[in-house]
């Protein structure tokens, strides 16, 4: 009996995570817009790198945190659906040495007319760099040898451990992908 | 008791087996350079069904998954043209694969993928993936996702996977032409130097 719980339980709990892993993907990428944060002042400052400068540049942080590197970009519709929820790891886990950097992808001829005002718009805390580097055949193996090159697209490390999910993640996921690096 | 206890608990097991097995096909799915890509019937702007054993006189495909909503692809709407009025003729024509989920994405359905077609002239089949069947056995994961095919007695061999060129922003800056690279190999006989490339793209939207 004892083992029909356990065997029970691990299945309830595959289950639940195969249906919120089907949730994410059959969502709709409708807009969700991010909650403001009173008292913060907004971020429209960004850096723009290419991909050896943004190396250099996370070789340069902290080496104690741990860092969440989300891939996105304006006009990618479930990346713009997910950025609430790394705004909110972001906030919520600062206290556990977690720092988010939010990757923009857009296209360097639209950081006027659509990043800097999404950025204005939607007040977000968390620090977004643009990766400008059209050389994505080199690139992108260096993040992870499996990308595809799909986005969205996260990289989860610390000096432990080193996870990409080239996927799109809800709240849940998210927290429970970050609580495995975290002790 | 006992019997509703194992029967309950092989059940649970097939659900966590097949779970995993899902997975695992999902994560190993897609081809790889040298397998055998099937073929398909899928519908055209036009309303007619498009099939890649329709084309008699093809040495090969320039197979392209692309959209009209995602800014990667439309970058290289002109690029994939270019690449079926040089190609067509030679024998290796371009066949584009809308397979974005059209209720996800209304702005790729089949009325607006034609309303595209003839702002801009694409002179290649530009299908929809209505069943959204054939990318996953393709591995398409994003447009736009080009699968080169050699037309061989044993089938439609992938030859090359990945990108067009290597600057979606400016075509007038691309330093290595990658489509255009392969198929002028494969049209002398030669063996492909760079068969996989990795470029930025939109999630294909299930």
């Amino acid at each position: 009996m004892r083992y029909f719980i356990i065997i029970l339980l691990a299945t309830l709990s595959f289950v639940s995570k195969a249906q919120s892993v089907k949730i994410t993907q059959s969502t709709k990428g409708e807009y969700i817009s991010v909650e403001p944060i009173e008292n913060k002042s907004i971020s429209k400052q960004f850096k723009i790198f290419n991909y050896k400068q943004f190396e250099d540049y996370l070789k340069t942080k902290d080496k104690s945190k741990t860092y969440v590197i989300n891939f996105w970009a304006t006009w990618c519709a479930p990346c713009v659906k997910e950025l609430p929820y790394f705004e909110k790891i972001n906030t919520d886990y600062a206290s556990e040495n977690v720092e988010v950097i939010l990757v923009s992808l857009d296209f360097p001829k639209q950081i006027d007319t659509r990043l800097k005002p999404f950025l204005k718009d939607n007040k977000l805390q968390s620090e977004v760099v643009l990766l400008n580097d059209v050389d994505a055949n080199t690139w992108i193996p260096k993040v992870n040898k499996d990308w595809s090159g799909a986005i969205p697209a996260t990289l989860i490390y610390n000096s432990e451990k080193s996870e990409f999910y080239e996927q799109s993640f809800d709240y849940n996921d998210l927290e429970n992908t970050l609580k495995t690096f975290l002790k | 008791m006992k019997k509703v206890i194992q029967i309950t608990t092989a059940l649970l097991l097939l659900v966590v087996v097949s779970a995993f097995t899902n997975k695992t096909e999902k994560e190993k799915s897609g081809y790889k350079i040298g397998d055998v890509a099937t073929d398909f019937k899928l519908e055209n702007i036009d309303g007619k069904m498009v099939s890649l054993s329709d084309f008699e006189d093809a040495k090969g495909f320039i197979v392209t998954f692309t959209c009209n909503t995602c800014p990667y692809a439309v970058a290289y709407e002109d690029r994939i043209e270019a690449l079926n009025k040089k190609y067509a003729s030679k024998g290796y024509p371009v066949i584009a694969i809308m397979p974005n989920n059209t209720d996800v994405k209304p702005g790729d359905n089949i009325e607006a993928m034609q309303k595209r077609a003839d702002q801009k002239g694409f002179t290649f089949p530009y299908l929809l993936d209505a069943g959204q069947d054939i990318y996953p056995q393709y591995g398409a994961t994003k447009t736009p996702h080009i699968y080169i095919l050699e037309k061989t007695k044993t089938g439609n061999i992938v030859k090359y996977i990945g990108a067009i060129d290597d600057n979606y922003q400016d075509a007038s800056q691309v330093k290595s032409k990658y489509v255009e690279d392969a198929v002028d190999t494969l049209l002398t006989g030669r063996e492909i130097k760079v068969k996989e490339t990795k470029a930025i793209g939109c999630s294909i939207k299930v």
